[in-house]
């Protein structure tokens, strides 16, 4: 046989080009969000929308609606409710995520065990993409554009978003909207992959590219470029392999990506475990980024340390250490609102007590107060 | 421009951060604002910039409320080292970039007048070499040298620094304080939070000794009285020379 068939063979068939198409849309929607998700730390809210999506599915299949209509609705809410609850302060985020997406997960089973037969439970959690019709291809088109044209038009803001929200917050912006935004198109998201992958695996579409992505750059820009052309590779990989192997679509599609994300964390030039290895060995020629920072510095270590022999060290300073004393040991036990400050130039020198004097941490002995009255 | 608190109290739930702060910081000046952990800096950061809720009292930048002001771009903010998360992917020409976006469309598409901004930033502050680096790869000082470029590139009137010499070693402290002097002689409000008491004299104008209350405001060398210091820092004149003794 030959090997071009391998891809023309399954290209004959109509639903093998809708299941294509379909998957190829959402992939690239999930790995043009998933970078963002995977810098912000949101992977698990990933999760959470998907999933939290069920019932909003299962219901819009038995009212006759448009299936993303509920489920963006059921998305929204999950982000409002998971708010909700973490805003009582006793429970933190990860736990709010979890109980709010698992009992919306929960009210999607029940509905579905008891509306009439014709919606599929194992096609909504595991997908159906080779049963794609012309009018899910056409909705998952149209989705896959709004969610497409928003993110690359706020690309920057979104960026600033996920990198330094006070910044934004500096110019103007609303970080709240920002966030919000974001989780909006999440959930758009989530329902565009749904129907390829299912409900339980969406999350891999939402995390994997991403993620290798980031082992292959250092530029944001170029992440939004190897995340989605990883991703649609690997995705019609995986619908070929499960045209030939006869096996379950949407699992061959995570599979794949999966496997592709290992391989690139073993073998990525800068970041792989290889590559690390290497340096740690010292025989690797090319430099890591930490290396490279060490012989940029300005001859100076990056950490406070500089800081807490300064005082001592530097000539002509206006302030004699003993004047320094002081402040010291009640900046320790002065009880703290702000986020206690990591690098504390005034540090820790009691001098209250007549017999602390020589007994500082030994990171500081060299400051210590020895010219005290 | 310049920054009047009025009446300012700060509450998180039992703790009062600031009790009643009134203040005013001159345009044209560096001020320090000098305190211990918990004397309320960074909450009055906070405030200004709109992250902290205001129980009472209020803050006017040349009669403007804050929240006008941010949406001018006049108000730039450099934050502490570590609230700066190294291992995101973006260059040091990427975040000088972010300083620009108030001044663009919608999709802050770069104009060349921003590309001529965000280069002269750099310049000033000396990261030309490094520009195209992700700033993960920079030095504790070479990447607050970067976000200090932000807020030149911003075109900020206002800058607020929150403890930008933690960490930093002694010729980006310099360059720095350069900068910043220069800033201020443009007329630009700049007021620089620091436990850091060696680098005052040569950087600030004035100091605004801050214990969740205004302690005193006035010039540096003032400030730095110790008397003044102690009671900034919490400490009893008296006990303290009796366990000198």
């Amino acid at each position: 046989m030959n090997p071009l068939d391998l891809l023309t063979e399954p290209l004959q068939y109509d639903f093998m080009l809708r299941a294509l198409a379909a998957t190829s849309l959402a992939a690239v929607v999930c790995a043009l969000l998933s970078c963002w998700l995977v810098l912000i730390g949101w992977s698990l809210m990933g999760d959470a929308v998907s999933h939290a999506v069920l019932p909003g599915v299962v219901l819009s299949y038995a009212l006759g609606l448009p299936f993303a209509l509920g489920a963006i609705v059921f998305g929204i809410l999950a982000v409002v409710l998971i708010g909700a609850v973490r805003d009582s302060r006793r429970v933190a985020e990860d736990a709010a995520i979890g109980i709010v997406f698992t009992t919306l997960f929960a009210l999607g089973l029940v509905l579905i065990s008891v509306t009439p037969s014709h919606t599929d439970l194992g096609h909504i959690l595991f997908g159906s993409v080779l049963g794609v019709s012309r009018g899910d291809l056409v909705q998952i088109a149209l989705l896959a554009a709004i969610v497409l044209v928003l993110l690359l038009m706020r690309r920057r803001d979104l960026t600033l978003y996920a990198f330094d929200p006070t910044h934004a917050r500096a110019i103007g912006l609303s970080p709240r909207r920002l966030g919000a935004l974001l989780l909006g198109l999440l959930a758009v998201t989530a329902v565009v992959a749904l129907q390829v992958v299912g409900v339980i695996l969406v999350v891999a579409m939402l995390i994997i590219p991403g993620a290798t992505a980031r082992l292959l750059t250092d530029r944001f820009s170029r992440m939004l470029l190897i995340a989605p052309t990883f991703s649609v590779a690997a995705s019609a990989a995986g619908i070929l392999l499960s045209y030939w192997l006869d096996a379950a679509s949407g699992g061959l599609i995570v599979l794949v990506q999966g496997t592709l994300y290992a391989l690139v964390h073993l073998f990525a030039p800068r970041y792989g475990l290889l590559a690390r290895h290497r340096v740690w060995r010292g025989d690797g020629s090319e430099g890591s980024v930490s290396s490279g920072a060490a012989s940029s510095a300005d001859g100076s270590a990056a950490t406070g340390s500089s800081e807490t022999t300064g005082f001592s060290e530097t000539t002509g300073v206006a302030v004699p250490t003993e004047r320094q004393a002081p402040p010291v040991s009640d900046a320790q036990i002065a009880s703290v609102a702000e986020r206690p400050s990591g690098t504390a130039p005034l540090d820790p020198t009691s001098d209250t007590s007549s017999a602390s004097e020589n007994s500082g941490p030994s990171r500081t002995s060299s400051s210590a107060p020895t010219t005290m009255p | 421009m310049s920054l009047r608190v009025e009446g300012l109290t700060v509450r998180y739930g039992e703790v009062t951060a600031l009790d009643g702060l009134s203040v005013h910081v001159a345009a044209g000046e560096v001020t320090g604002l000098v305190g211990m952990n918990g004397a309320g800096k960074s909450t009055l950061f906070g405030a200004i910039m709109g992250t902290v809720p205001i129980s009472s009292g209020r803050i006017l930048l040349d009669d403007e409320e804050p929240a006008r002001a941010r949406r001018r771009g006049a108000i730039g903010y450099v934050p502490q080292g570590e609230a700066i998360d190294t291992s995101f992917p973006v260059s040091v020409a990427d975040v000088v970039m972010m300083g620009r976006y108030g001044h663009q469309g919608l999709t802050r598409r770069p104009r060349p007048a921003d590309r001529r901004a965000v280069a002269e930033a750099i310049e000033r502050v000396e990261l030309e070499d490094l520009a195209h680096r992700p700033i993960g790869a920079l030095s504790g000082g070479q990447r607050r040298r970067a976000f200090v470029a932000r807020g030149l590139a911003q075109g900020a009137s206002t800058l607020l620094l929150d403890e930008p010499f933690a960490g930093v070693d002694k010729r980006s402290e310099a360059l720095l304080v350069g900068v910043l002097r220069e800033l201020a002689a443009d007329g630009c409000t700049v007021l620089v939070s620091t436990h850091d008491l060696h680098a005052l004299p040569e950087l600030a104008h004035s100091a605004v000794l801050l214990r969740r209350r205004l302690l005193f405001h006035g010039p540096v060398v003032e400030a730095l009285e110790p008397a003044m210091l102690a009671r900034a820092f919490g400490l009893d004149p008296l006990t303290r020379q009796e366990a000198g003794r």
